[in-house]
């Protein structure tokens, strides 16, 4: 059993929704979160748009301050952590974002774009910072002849290789991807995909993975986590959440998502999600599937249900598995 | 399959684009046909001409661009000899189109009713009262929760899945022939994505429309379309019916396609790659233009461009591997 590198304990994130004089509501973005990632290992996290799953990976990083509930760094409280030891934190953790355009400052070349973790950590300056800004684009594919040019002379696919190799600038040991591939053509995606495998192998990086396709957060991770209004809802590995998926929302999520096979396309869906995700600010009670679960009780409407262990660490919220 | 007439038939359109850093060869002599009823797919990576194959049928190709040659018959009428006044009495009736970004297609000035209602009022002359009574109509078959209520809203008012119903609503007003969908559930969630599949299925059952379904998702190709065309570069690679695509793929790129998709029902360690990447279409490669990245090339793919052959009925590919043989025999 390998140690958790990150772990939430009930981690929960409202937005405050203002007026001019007073606070008048709130956005649910994340609420009482229990999560591991353990040392190694790539975390997926899928839901649907709005679910939160940036806020988590963001609160996550303390990027945002958490309204109430804990995160832990290689067991220690990030929340307590010394100015210092935060910036070691920093260091030690980077993003790789969705859109390549928008995350790359287009003033910028390449070598100083890949090199500013290194200025800002002050690893390395003047030519040793240009050999390991070498490095890592020969890492990452790209070549020495890159190095003095600027964003906009970059395809998608580059680009995000050059997203990918100032994420790795100051040899983090986790990197949060955050729909790091959804902007890319399939072919681009296969590349990036095969490279970041590699590097978590070369390199020992953990990853948690963000992505709305399910297919690619199948193919990348390890353990899966499904998000719905702010709450995770089932949690386990590729095969527990995806072979064997218990939460009706899970199985619902799965069956929507298209195929490869055309012959599938007549498969019977047992669970048809109807109807559109609920509004974070007013969030239906107890379970929050429950207005659109196929199996709702009168329990599911009122009591919230814990995520509890069906077996091997399969983590489930639904009150049908409350017992076991 | 029971012969059905053909709606639309695409005979080597070519399209280019006279840019300052040259001519962008988009479409080089693309040919397909549509039938009553079908869903035909149009898939293929960014850049490769689906939505200038689009925008070239319906006469909205912006300068610099200019729909250089070729045919486009909708029932034995050539849309490309059409005033641009005859074209405008087509658009909207007889071919109408939803776009990937409901939110960008649609007036935020004005309300939905109003809106998915112009249609009634430019093409068929109805009162404007009338007019959005019938759309209220149109919006409820699109499954849209209070469509009266819903009508009276803008658009900033609704969903994105909403919104994109309500643009299928306004393009199916006056019963088109021919839908063209470019991209409409790209931008969607899953669930809501495959709420718009379910609801396109029914109303083409519905309405007898056929469908040109734009798409750079092969798993919404498997599940939506009859027929499929993949593109490559400005030229269609291969077209044949969606399970003999997904089952025995024949043109190298449509093969290496999808084997670059991470699928679920085989989980691998490493996805394979296509070499290379999508070529500039400003002098496009010669022969073969997928030719520097495909594995089988051969000599004969630098110079020629293979013409589409049909392998079996209802199955063509453009590709030299398959072309040899016949010559052979």
């Amino acid at each position: 059993m390998t140690a958790n590198l990150f772990e939430c304990l009930k981690l929960t994130k409202y937005f405050p929704i203002k007026s001019i004089f007073r606070q008048i509501g709130k956005v649910h973005a994340v609420e009482e979160v229990d999560l591991a990632i353990p040392e190694g290992q790539t975390v997926g996290l899928v839901g649907e748009s709005g679910c939160g799953k940036t806020t988590l990976a963001r609160t996550l990083l303390y990027l945002l301050r958490p309204t109430a509930g804990e995160v832990l760094y290689s067991g220690e409280k990030v929340g307590e952590f010394p100015r210092k030891r935060l910036k070691a934190f920093r260091r030690e953790t980077a993003i790789v974002f969705q859109d390549p355009y928008s995350s790359l400052d287009p003033r910028m070349v390449i070598a100083e774009v890949v090199g500013e973790p290194l200025v800002i950590h002050r690893i390395a300056k003047g030519e040793d910072r240009e050999d390991i800004v070498l490095e890592i684009l020969e890492r990452v594919g790209l070549k020495e002849e890159h190095m003095y040019r600027y964003p906009h002379e970059f395809s998608g696919g580059q680009r995000q290789r050059l997203a990918i190799a100032r994420a790795l600038a100051a040899d983090p040991g986790f990197i949060l991807l955050d729909e790091a591939t959804s902007a890319l053509d399939v072919s681009v995606q296969a590349k990036i995909l095969n490279m970041l495998s590699a590097l978590k192998t070369e390199l020992g990086l953990t990853y948690m993975f963000i992505s709305h396709n399910l297919n690619v957060v199948r193919h990348l991770s390890d353990r899966i986590g499904v998000m719905y209004v702010g709450r995770l809802i089932e949690f386990g590995t590729r095969e527990q959440v995806f072979d064997n998926p218990v939460h009706p929302y899970t199985r619902g999520l799965l069956l929507a998502s298209p195929s490869l096979d055309p012959d599938d396309r007549n498969r019977p869906r047992e669970v048809a999600l109807e109807g559109e995700v609920p509004s974070a600010i007013n969030p239906p009670a107890g379970c929050r599937f429950h207005p659109r679960c196929p199996n709702g009780e009168l329990k599911c409407e009122e009591d919230r249900p814990a995520l509890v262990d069906i077996g091997d660490g399969h983590l489930v919220s639904c009150h049908r598995h409350d017992s076991a | 399959m029971e012969a059905r007439d053909r709606l639309l038939l695409v005979d080597k359109l070519v399209t280019q684009f006279f840019t300052y850093g040259g001519v962008v060869e988009a479409l080089d002599e693309v040919s397909f046909e549509i039938y009553d009823g079908e869903i035909l797919g149009l898939v293929g990576e960014s850049g490769c001409g689906k939505s200038v194959t689009a925008a070239s049928i319906l006469q909205l190709v912006q300068k610099p661009g200019k729909v250089m040659s070729g045919r486009i018959l909708l029932n034995d009428e050539d849309l490309l000899q059409k005033s641009e006044k005859e074209m405008d009495a087509i658009r909207g009736s007889r071919i109408s189109i939803i776009f990937q970004d409901p939110t960008s297609s649609l007036n935020p000035l004005f309300r939905i009713g109003y809106q998915v209602s112009e249609p009634y009022v430019y093409h068929q002359g109805r009162p404007k009262t009338v007019a959005v009574r019938q759309a209220v109509e149109i919006l409820k078959k699109t499954g849209l929760p209070d469509p009266q209520d819903k009508a009276s809203n803008y658009p900033h008012e609704l969903s994105g899945g909403m919104r994109q119903r309500a643009m299928i609503a306004m393009a199916l007003t006056c019963q088109p022939d021919l839908l063209i969908a470019d991209e409409p559930t790209t931008n969607l969630d899953v669930t809501i994505e495959r709420q718009i599949l379910d609801l396109v299925k029914d109303l083409q059952k519905e309405f007898g429309t056929s469908v040109l379904w734009i798409t750079h998702d092969m798993a919404v190709i498997a599940q939506i379309c009859d027929r499929v065309c993949v593109m490559y570069a400005g030229n269609i690679v291969e077209q044949t019916d969606v399970w003999t695509l997904f089952k025995e793929p024949c043109h190298p790129y449509t093969v290496q396609l999808l084997r670059a998709i991470p699928s679920e029902a085989v989980t691998v360690d490493e996805l394979e790659e296509i070499p290379g990447s999508v070529p500039r279409l400003i002098r496009p490669p010669t022969g073969c233009r997928f030719h520097p990245r495909c594995s089988k090339a051969m000599p004969i793919c630098r110079e020629v461009k293979p013409q589409e052959t049909d392998i079996e009925p209802g199955h063509a590919v453009a590709c030299h591997l398959f072309t040899e043989t016949e010559e052979h025999a």
